[in-house]
């Protein structure tokens, strides 16, 4: 008997044949050779159960249990996507619908000296040197299954390259959109970004799901942060209930340079964002910053890993949460710190507040520490709203889910006052305001 | 304006309050006094509505509706104003922030516009003259930080742009050097009016040296065991309250 779950890995593995098919002679580039062997790590690995250890509180029997329509036609129009829009957005602003690049809804303003934006498929005719050295060095692929399937699908999905020296001024959205209105739909999105030595870039990935289908999306980005550079990095994803979503964001850090990520998850069904930072060079600085406010049943899991390889480099995380209704969280941070990486700071918080009796939260943090001489430093904390703060709101006429509000807010200012893209901190304001005051 | 009416209460199965009777009128001071654990804040914090305590049996009308039917809320917006012994700390909430907050939602039970951030401004710069109270200190998250005196000169600026009908000063004078307590005093007193009333909830004498109560009443045992005029704290302040505790223990033993 076969399951419906056997059906989706079946599936997607005659859609690759498909994909190869159209290849043509590109079928033998070394790209391909990647997939292919990330299609055949995929066969081996499997879809995660529960069993797998880091799978342990997120079930994805719901997400395979299903088929989806890749790469699927979507009629949105020009007033769907304004409805959708992000108010005050400047910059380069890239649109992915349903995992397929849209030239004519996208628009680069940084000149092309400043900043090289292309699809990644164009990229690999165009830039093959840079591609092949960095394309899929940074990732977990032998791990995780969901790595490899991207790897093997990556067809479609964004290049950045920024040149040495090169401060970028506008800052790069992308935006991704999967119209699940007529049925399921998946979407693989596969990003590379290269940023030169001493160059500046800031980049948004802005999630978004419509319909009533479920979707599923399947994300990975690769980021290659050279001798002092310095990449601000978003991921805000504000999806629906029927929303799967997947995402892995593998960095890889040279000396002297500051990477600083902002998970924002405003809404999703199911979420997974994994998280990874190698610093592999003296005096550089990760930051990891992440807020989640699931409601109903979403269920929203970040797991977290950076790895101290070389000395005198900091690491500094801060993940929130608010858990409202029945929904479920998870934070796993690991930290990793070699033994060759003396002098090391690495520090890791992770807070939460369940604001029903019924919503629960599983943290996890992870330190593995061979050298002697560093400071890592690590909490989390799952509590209520206080409840004396709560009254003394009370007392001077705020009502009690005022109070709430007020609170919930003020916690989660603190991850808010992070962002530096005014129009994402904007927008984020305004899903996070919307969410908190939500009954 | 208020009547308590044989008001019970206990938290968890600790009975606290056993039964207190009192009528106040607007243009009053009435302070409460006793010793610790005699029920005065417990007492307090019923009037303004703590769910921790359940209230067993009796009464509380203000100003015509049942007080002990509201929410804490509801209670504020009515006009009860608790000044609080331990003011909590909120942070990422600023203190104006907080009072605009408040103020509108009170407007909006009272059935009033909202008011704008330049009426705030104009109310909040004169009501900080009342309190002696520095404008930093309400850009600063609630009481983050604050000093004991900043605090409770918090509380008093609160309740100034609040203006209740009826303020219960809990403890207002502990942790307080006496010149912040000269200054709250100040502020208390220069909000009092013929319309409304205050009931100052304290342990020491000293207080009520600046806040002149018209009646005293001293709480033991979660009852009123003696009720007089201001010359009545005089003479705790001199004899304390273990003559009073020994006429109540007496009478008991007497009963039982």
């Amino acid at each position: 008997m076969t399951t419906d779950k056997q059906d989706l890995k079946a599936q997607l593995i005659a859609d690759f044949q498909l994909a190869e098919g159209k290849l043509n002679g590109a079928a033998k580039s070394a790209i391909h050779v990647t997939r292919q062997k990330a299609l055949q790590t995929f066969n081996q690995l499997g879809f995660p159960t529960t069993k797998h250890e880091e799978w342990k509180y997120s079930n994805v029997r719901g997400l395979v249990n299903q088929t989806y329509e890749f790469q699927a036609d979507s009629s949105l129009t020009a007033e769907d996507l304004a409805q959708l829009s992000i108010p005050n957005l400047e910059g380069n602003i890239l649109y992915f619908i349903n995992g397929v690049y849209n030239e004519a809804l996208s628009s680069i303003v940084s000149p092309a000296s400043e900043l090289v934006l292309l699809p990644l498929a164009e990229a690999i005719k165009q830039y093959p040197a840079v591609v092949e050295k960095h394309f899929n060095q940074y990732t977990d692929q032998h791990e995780n299954a969901f790595t490899a399937l991207n790897t093997a699908f990556s067809f479609d999905g964004v290049f950045i390259y920024v040149p040495a020296k090169k401060v970028v001024e506008k800052p790069i959205i992308l935006r991704f959109i999967t119209d699940a209105r007529q049925a399921n739909v998946a979407a693989q999105p596969r990003n590379l970004i290269v940023v030169e030595k001493r160059a500046e870039v800031q980049i948004a990935e802005a999630y978004r799901s419509i319909g009533e289908h479920s979707t599923f999306t399947n994300a990975v980005t690769e980021i290659y942060v050279a001798e002092e550079a310095n990449v601000d990095y978003y991921k805000v994803q504000n999806e629906s209930d029927q929303a799967y979503h997947i995402g892995s964001t593998a960095v890889y850090q040279e000396g002297r340079s500051v990477f600083t990520a902002n998970t924002v998850t405003a809404n999703g069904g199911f979420v997974r964002n994994n998280l990874q930072i190698k610093i592999d060079g003296e005096f550089a600085e990760a930051n990891m910053f992440g807020l989640y406010i699931p409601n109903a049943k979403q269920h929203i899991d970040n797991h977290t890993a950076v790895d101290h390889a070389k000395p005198n480099a900091n690491s500094n995380e801060l993940y929130k949460g608010i858990l409202k209704d029945k929904s479920t969280g998870v934070f796993n941070g690991k930290i990793f710190v070699r033994q060759d990486a003396q002098k090391t700071n690495a520090f890791q918080s992770c807070k939460n507040v369940l604001v029903s009796d019924e919503a629960s939260m599983n943290t996890k943090p992870q330190l593995e520490i061979w050298a002697d001489d560093v400071k890592c430093s690590h909490g989390t904390t799952t509590g209520q709203l206080n409840h004396d703060a709560l009254f003394y709101m009370q007392a001077r006429g705020i009502s009690k889910d005022a109070a709430k509000a007020l609170l919930m807010l003020a916690f989660a200012q603190e991850v808010i006052d992070k962002m530096r893209i005014p129009s994402i901190k904007e927008y984020l304001e305004g899903l996070i305001i919307e969410k908190i005051y939500q009954a | 304006m208020l009547t308590i009416n044989n008001l019970q209460a206990k938290i968890g199965e600790k009975e606290i309050l056993k039964g207190i009777n009192l009528e106040i009128k607007a243009g009053e001071v009435h302070a409460i006094m006793g010793p610790n654990g005699s029920g005065k804040s417990t007492l307090a914090s019923v009037l303004a509505g703590r769910e921790d305590y359940e209230v067993t049996g009796g009464s509380v009308d203000f100003e015509g509706k049942d007080l002990l039917d509201l929410a804490p809320e509801e209670r504020a917006a009515e006009g009860i104003f608790l000044a609080f012994q331990y003011p909590v700390e909120i942070p990422g909430v600023s203190t104006t922030n907080f009072l605009k907050t408040a103020v509108n939602e009170i407007r909006k039970y009272r059935g009033e516009e909202p008011m704008d951030a330049v009426q705030f401004l104009k109310m909040f710069k004169q009501k900080m003259a009342y309190v002696n109270i520095d404008q930093s200190l309400l850009n600063r998250a609630l009481n983050e930080g604050f000093s004991g005196g900043e605090k409770k000169r918090n509380e008093i600026f609160q309740m100034a742009v609040l203006e209740p009908k009826l303020a219960i000063l809990d403890e207002t004078d502990s942790g307080l050097d006496i010149d912040a307590l000269r200054i709250v005093a100040e502020g208390v007193n220069k909000l009092k009016s013929s319309e409304n009333a205050t009931i100052v909830v304290t342990h020491y004498q000293r207080l009520l040296d600046y806040i002149v109560p018209d009646y005293v009443h001293v709480l033991y045992k979660g009852r009123i065991v003696k009720s007089g005029t201001k010359e009545l704290a005089l003479e705790l302040e001199e004899r304390g309250y273990d003559w009073i505790k020994a006429e109540v223990d007496a009478q008991e033993n007497s009963i039982a």
